[in-house]
């Protein structure tokens, strides 16, 4: 019996694999949603001086993005025009995620800031706080900090249009309505 | 025209890899000596049409044929001819043609040297090999087409990854799939075993060069791939415990531990089952490796567009060749016996223990690999295991590890005598503990416990090496050099790859503990004091490299107001896929790297300049050189060459008594 013990090891994390393949990896976790935001705190990407911290991300009284981003990672590009686009409509926050500060600076600086104030978080410790796992990541947090969406991977116009848009207004609708 | 040579040569590769799969092994089940004698030639045919396959990939780069998709997502005209050769590998569809070159060499390899070995398991041998060769083959052909073509056909192509544009990372896959794909020889030599119940100390010799040999390229891969991230990412960093740097760790770890276990297996006849079981590890190791980049289930720095159709097939494949290996081991294993017992104090005790800690060390790897991925499926939420987990389980292994290498080597098989061992190391250990208090405190002021250890261990390790080549000399007589001569290489490189391993962790440890990184904003002419070094910051000039513009600045350093060295770090700009790269200053030297970076320019003419001191990172990569050296050592030693010429004893139903005598 003892010698089945690697097959059923390997049939195990296979079983992982391919649930892992199987996760929809836009789809909201669960755990997340209602929850508030943690409370993390970490150095400014323009300023190292001062402190961004998530709890008080300024101008907190409505809806807004915050968005984990890289300069690493290829589908950060993709979504990065959308932010530009909508950053009129709605405030959006940014994380730096495992990133170099210099690269950061200058990519905002050749694409375009659409973010109101962006953390540095250049080891991913914050990230563990957060619960990031892959970049890009967004959340949709409300005026009192609760997550109300969640979304793995790039923003395409299309996510936009179809899951965070409806989120955004429905919380806009609520917090007009009190 | 050469794509589509390219895709019929694949094809017909695919075909005959199935001939080198279904008639060696339905030859080696009925007995029919004509079935098996297909398997040598399917290989080398097989090796024939996956080249032509390779060339015709690089000509369709060389010539800028951007009708191919592959070539047009990874090639520019403005490309130096280096890189568009380089290119086959820069991208999914490529790198995994490179894997099947691979192993068509290797099998070819195999096949050629394995004329001595009794047809029945020459031809399992081939078969297994075939097998892989199937599965990763029809996986080309079928998700992965590297000869696609698109209409209409762009007019330039989108440019290597900048990343890529660098020799260490031209190297660096290479080197890593001949070790991965090397992995595949010894688990084939242990199914092989299994099937036929062939498992003596003739098996364990034939396949411990083959491991070796895999392992000195994994470990060298490796290296490189650190090396390249030292130097092209621009932080400084060597190791950032990435999904995919764990993907080649992991097998490595698994293949160290069955050197180890190889070794007990030829020399006492023990382990066997335990031996087996590592070879098909690390395998699948590798296998979950290409699995893992490509599958879109981990997200990683190495990004290759992830496709579940992809993932479901090497999962599929996965299942049958492991799934089915490990099966076969469930219903075989029991049957092996091993010869000796061995009592607490011996040699067969530490290489276990070896191997128990290198197994716990890849354990913990994978468990956090693959934890985030579980919590997941498990709808647990999302988390990320970073490098402070991984640290505090790997240093303490790696030290235990360390403290069990000074002793094993010098303990007798069976049974070992710990008062003779412990007077043979006295010195040693006292030496090694006061010397490394002794130049740590003289050489630096702010000394580390986890410095001293490491660096006591490390000498631990040289001087426990001397005592062992010392005594075994004492042993002969004659004059020096011939009693240097007659000692067998093996043993040199057993030490040699030791010591390696001491250099990486005084490496390690040092750089961790004492590198200096100064974060700086200065103008042309300024000057700032960093690590003990006057850095002058010159100005900057613009160059023009064949496909990107670059930024180049001039640091001068120096100490003491005599000159170091001129560093000219740059800041480039790919036009083509509009990315920049930072390209560090580094002046490389065997006691310290300095190391600066570019960053932007801010006002008033002045730029962000980063700049690090980094004792003895050298350290880091020359061990990996010696770990490889010894290994290649070992691989040449005298006996494998004469076991791979004499025929080996015909085939016994193994109860492995009868081997014992022969080693």
């Amino acid at each position: 019996m003892k010698f089945a013990i690697p097959l059923l090891l390997f049939l195990l994390i296979a079983a992982l694999l391919a649930a892992g393949m199987n996760i929809d990896t836009s789809r909201v976790p669960s755990p997340f949603i209602g929850k508030p935001l943690p409370a993390v705190e970490m150095p400014d990407l323009h300023e190292p001086g001062s402190r961004f911290a998530t709890d008080r991300l300024p101008g907190h009284d409505s809806v807004s993005l915050l968005n984990v981003w890289a300069t690493w990672c290829p589908p950060c590009r993709e979504e990065h025009p959308v932010f530009l686009d909508i950053a009129d409509h709605v405030p959006i926050y940014g994380i730096n995620y495992k990133d170099d500060r210099e690269d950061a600076l200058d990519w905002l600086k050749r694409l375009g800031n659409p973010y109101v104030a962006v953390g540095y978080d250049s080891d991913g410790l914050v990230g563990i706080d957060l619960g990031v796992y892959g970049v890009p990541e967004t959340y949709v947090v409300d005026g009192r900090g609760i997550i109300r969406h969640k979304h793995v991977g790039a923003v395409t116009q299309d996510v936009y249009e179809e899951q965070l848009r409806p989120v955004i207004e429905e919380v806009r609708r609520q917090e007009v309505r009190p | 025209m050469a794509p589509e040579i390219g895709t019929f040569a694949l094809t017909l590769a695919l075909g005959l890899a199935l001939v080198q799969v279904v008639l060696p092994l339905a030859g080696a089940t009925c007995r029919r000596s004509a079935w098996m004698a297909v398997a040598a030639p399917a290989a080398w045919g097989q090796l024939a049409c996956i080249a032509l396959a390779y060339v015709c990939l690089s000509y369709s780069f060389v010539t800028h044929d951007f009708s191919v998709l592959f070539v047009a997502n990874n090639s520019n005209t403005a490309l130096p001819f280096f890189y568009r050769v380089a290119g086959v590998w820069g991208g999914h569809e490529g790198s995994l043609l490179l894997w099947m070159f691979v192993l068509a060499v290797w099998t070819v390899a195999v096949a050629a040297w394995s004329r001595p070995l009794p047809t029945v398991f020459r031809a399992r041998v081939l078969g297994i090999l075939g097998l892989v060769s199937v599965g990763f083959i029809a996986f080309t052909l079928f998700t992965s087409n590297p000869f696609e073509r698109i209409f209409p056909v762009p007019a330039d192509g989108r440019d290597l990854n900048p990343l890529l544009q660098d020799p260490g990372m031209v190297i660096h896959p290479p080197l890593l799939y001949i070790g991965y794909v090397g992995l595949a020889v010894p688990f084939a030599l242990s199914i092989a075993a299994l099937l036929g119940g062939r498992l003596d100390a003739a098996w364990a010799r034939w396949s411990r060069p083959w491991t070796l040999v895999a392992w000195l390229f994994l470990g060298i891969g490796i290296a490189l791939g650190s090396w390249w991230a030292y130097k092209e990412l621009g932080w400084g960093g060597w190791w950032f415990w990435d999904p995919v740097e764990n993907a080649s760790l992991m097998p490595w770890l698994v293949a160290t531990a069955l050197i180890h276990s190889l070794a007990v297996t030829e020399k006492r006849g023990t382990f066997k089952a335990w031996t087996i079981l590592l070879a098909i590890t690390g395998f699948t190791l590798a296998l979950l490796g290409t699995f893992l980049v490509r599958s879109g289930a981990l997200t990683s720095v190495h990004a290759f567009a992830n496709d579940p159709t992809r993932g479901l097939f090497l999962l599929a494949f996965m299942l049958v060749v492991i799934g089915g290996s490990l099966f076969l081991y469930a219903l075989r294993a029991r049957q092996i016996r091993n010869d000796v017992a061995f009592s607490l104090f011996s040699r067969e005790t530490f290489l276990l223990a070896n191997n128990v800690l290198l197994m716990v060390a890849c354990a913990a790897v994978l468990l956090g690999t693959l934890y985030p991925l579980a919590l997941e499926a498990l709808g647990l939420g999302k988390i990320s295991v970073g490098p402070p987990y991984f640290n505090s389980v790997f240093v303490p292994l790696a030290l235990g590890l360390a403290f069990l290498i000074g002793i094993g080597h010098l303990v007798a098989w069976r049974r070992g005598d710990p008062l003779a061992v412990a007077r043979r190391l006295r010195t040693a250990a006292l030496a090694a503990m006061t010397l490394a208090a002794v130049i740590v405190w003289a050489l630096s002021d702010t000394a580390q416990l986890v410095v001293i250890v490491t660096v006591s261990l490390a000498l631990w390790i040289v001087l426990s090496t001397v005592v062992g080549i010392r005594d075994r000399l004492q042993r002969r007589s004659g004059p020096l050099l011939e009693r240097l001569v007659q000692i067998p290489r093996g043993y040199y490189g057993m030490h040699l790859a030791h010591v390696g391993l001491a250099v990486s962790m005084v490496g390690i440890a040092v750089v961790t503990s004492h590198e200096v990184e100064a974060f700086h904003r200065i103008g042309p002419g300024e000057s700032v004091e960093a690590a003990g070094y006057t850095w002058h910051f010159e100005g900057v000039r613009t160059v023009e490299g064949p496909n990107f513009q670059a930024v180049e600045g001039r640091v001068a350093v120096t100490r003491k107001d005599r000159l170091i060295t001129v560093l000219f770090p740059q800041k480039r700009h790919y036009p083509v896929r509009d990315e920049v790269m930072t390209q560090a200053g580094i002046s490389a030297g065997l006691g310290r790297d300095l190391f600066a970076t570019l960053g932007d320019q801010v006002g008033g003419g002045d730029w962000v300049v980063r700049l690090h001191y980094k004792p003895l990172v050298r350290w880091i990569w020359l061990g990996a050189i010696l770990m490889a050296a010894g290994a290649a050592l070992a691989a040449s030693d005298r006996r494998y060459q004469l076991s791979l010429r004499q025929p080996a004893p015909a085939p016994i139903y193994d109860d492995g008594r009868e081997a014992v005598g022969r080693s």
